[in-house]
């Protein structure tokens, strides 16, 4: 079952360490977001493939937005 | 004396030099970016230069943009506040080289202070006493396994170029060097020494000043224990609890060391204090501190006044003796951040904005009711400042100013502030610096 991923704070995507068909575990950081001065990772859910990265760096994101799918 | 003053930050920070400036009949400008068009520090300028884009690099760290912006106002000062380009030594250095005053001290002490290891070797040579450590820059996990080897677990990982808790990482036990993953990253990026690190230790630090005629006086001392990722979020003067003899060895040791390296302006000697009473040199802010007003508070003197006059080639305003800690101050910072989510980052916009007022109260505020606050900068909002002849009563003070600050739009730190406040371990004076890790003030 694929898994949308979402940001859950407001912030620019500082870093995209992973990219479409890495495999991640629980807790990796998929995406990195840099608000107020802090990097801060948005890990993923569970263990997995990535899917799909639906942001690019420099991006501001919402709260809520999806940044990456899991396969 | 200087007559117009460019402040190159934005903020409560800059709106409190704007206030000296004008207590000295200083022509006052900001400088603001995309983002902050609307910021409360615009406002409260004589003049206002855009820079540039949201994105602090494009805006605030730009010292050319900085430096444009000065020339077209004609500034003869630049007075750079804390953080952004407040401890580049370059940045100075092309301040002075485009014959405008740096308000701070000269380039060659924010580099030799800026470069961690250099001020350690300094400042042990100068007779301050700095933790066991490397004095060199350790290039791989084998030699950090070294040294932590002669100096003894627990140690902590510092970056060279770091300061304000950039770049450190505590490691709790040898097996643990090798596998810690920030030391790793740290390893990669620059230069990293390793530092005895010291348990249940008090953060207290020693307010320096020094003129070019190579005088420094110190201002006391301000504890600082109470912290959040190696950044302070409550702070008073005097330090409750600190024996008059690690008193009198601070600030002893902290003149010397300024004086070793021929400090001017406004400085502040960190320092840890051991549970036993021991200290040891930790770093030096080459700036003012963004908790300066504690001490203000507590002597009842403008340290700002002070940096605009001797910037402006005054002597000292004060002799040591006359720089008396006549009452007690507090501090809190309250920050756009969720202590229920682990101080997580809350931008949005102000919606609502109660401060308090009375006596023994003062507000150093970057806000207003409307006010955006940015995922771009620092997310401080505020500061609450109290002061009262004793301890207790300015302690109340802060419980009472706390209770009538009222935000709304953005999580904000107030309930965890209250809590700490609150506490019996504040109110007995009994704090260190893992407090807020080890849980002490969670809900």
């Amino acid at each position: 079952m694929p898994e949308e991923i979402k940001a859950h704070i407001t912030g620019v995507v500082f870093q995209i360490p992973t990219k479409p068909g890495d495999r991640v575990a629980a807790g990796d950081a998929v995406i990195v977001l840099e608000s107020m001065k802090m990097e801060i990772p948005v890990e993923a859910p569970r263990a997995g493939a990535v899917k799909e990265i639906k942001v690019r760096e420099g991006q501001t994101v919402q709260e809520g937005d999806v940044v990456a799918v899991l396969e | 004396m200087i007559r117009t003053v460019l402040v190159a930050n934005r903020g409560e920070i800059a709106r409190r030099v704007f206030r000296a400036c004008r207590q000295l009949g200083i022509r006052t400008v900001a400088v603001y970016s995309e983002a902050d068009r609307n910021a409360v520090h615009v406002r409260d300028a004589d003049e206002a230069v855009p820079i540039g884009g949201a994105p602090a690099r494009e805006s605030y760290l730009s010292a050319e943009r900085i430096l444009e912006a000065a020339r077209q106002v004609r500034a003869d000062a630049i007075h750079p506040g804390y953080g952004f380009l407040s401890e580049n030594w370059r940045f100075a250095q092309a301040v002075r080289d485009a014959t405008i005053v740096f308000i701070g001290p000269k380039p060659d002490a924010i580099r030799k202070m800026g470069d961690k290891i250099e001020a350690r070797r300094l400042m042990a040579a100068a007779g301050v006493p700095v933790l066991p450590g490397s004095f060199t820059p350790v290039a791989d996990p084998a030699e950090a396994q070294r040294v932590a080897g002669h100096v003894g677990f627990p140690v902590i990982l510092k970056a060279a170029a770091g300061g304000g808790g950039i770049g450190m990482a505590r490691v709790g036990k040898e097996a643990d060097l090798p596998a810690s993953r920030r030391a790793q990253a740290a390893f990669g990026s620059g230069e990293l020494y390793v530092e005895r690190y010291l348990e249940r230790s008090r953060h207290v630090e020693i307010q320096v000043f020094g003129d070019d005629s190579g005088r420094v006086v110190h201002l006391h001392e301000r504890e600082c224990s109470i912290q959040r990722r190696h950044q302070k979020l409550v702070e008073e003067s005097p330090a409750p609890a600190l024996s008059e003899s690690s008193k009198a060895g601070l600030t002893r040791a902290a003149v010397a060391g300024a004086l070793a390296i021929g400090y001017t302006n406004a400085g502040t000697m960190e320092f840890l204090v051991s549970e036993s009473g021991e200290f040891y040199f930790l770093e030096m802010n080459t700036r003012l501190q963004v908790e300066h007003p504690v001490t203000e508070e507590s002597t009842g003197l403008d340290l700002v006044v002070a940096q605009l006059r001797v910037a402006s080639g005054e002597q000292l305003p004060w002799s040591q003796t006359e720089i008396v800690q006549g009452r007690a101050a507090v501090e809190c910072r309250v920050y756009a951040e969720d202590p229920a989510k682990g101080f997580l980052p809350s931008p949005g916009t102000v919606s609502k904005l109660v401060l308090p007022s009375g006596d023994g109260i003062r507000i150093e505020s970057g806000i207003d009711a409307g006010s955006t606050v940015s995922v771009h900068y620092d997310p401080l909002l505020l500061k609450l400042v109290t002061h009262a002849p004793t301890r207790a009563q300015a302690v109340q003070r802060m419980a009472d100013a706390l209770d009538g600050c009222v935000i709304e739009g953005v999580r904000t730190t107030i309930p965890f502030l209250r809590r700490v406040i609150a506490s019996n371990e504040f109110q007995q004076g009994r704090v260190h610096t893992q407090m807020l890790e080890q849980g002490a003030f969670n809900a």
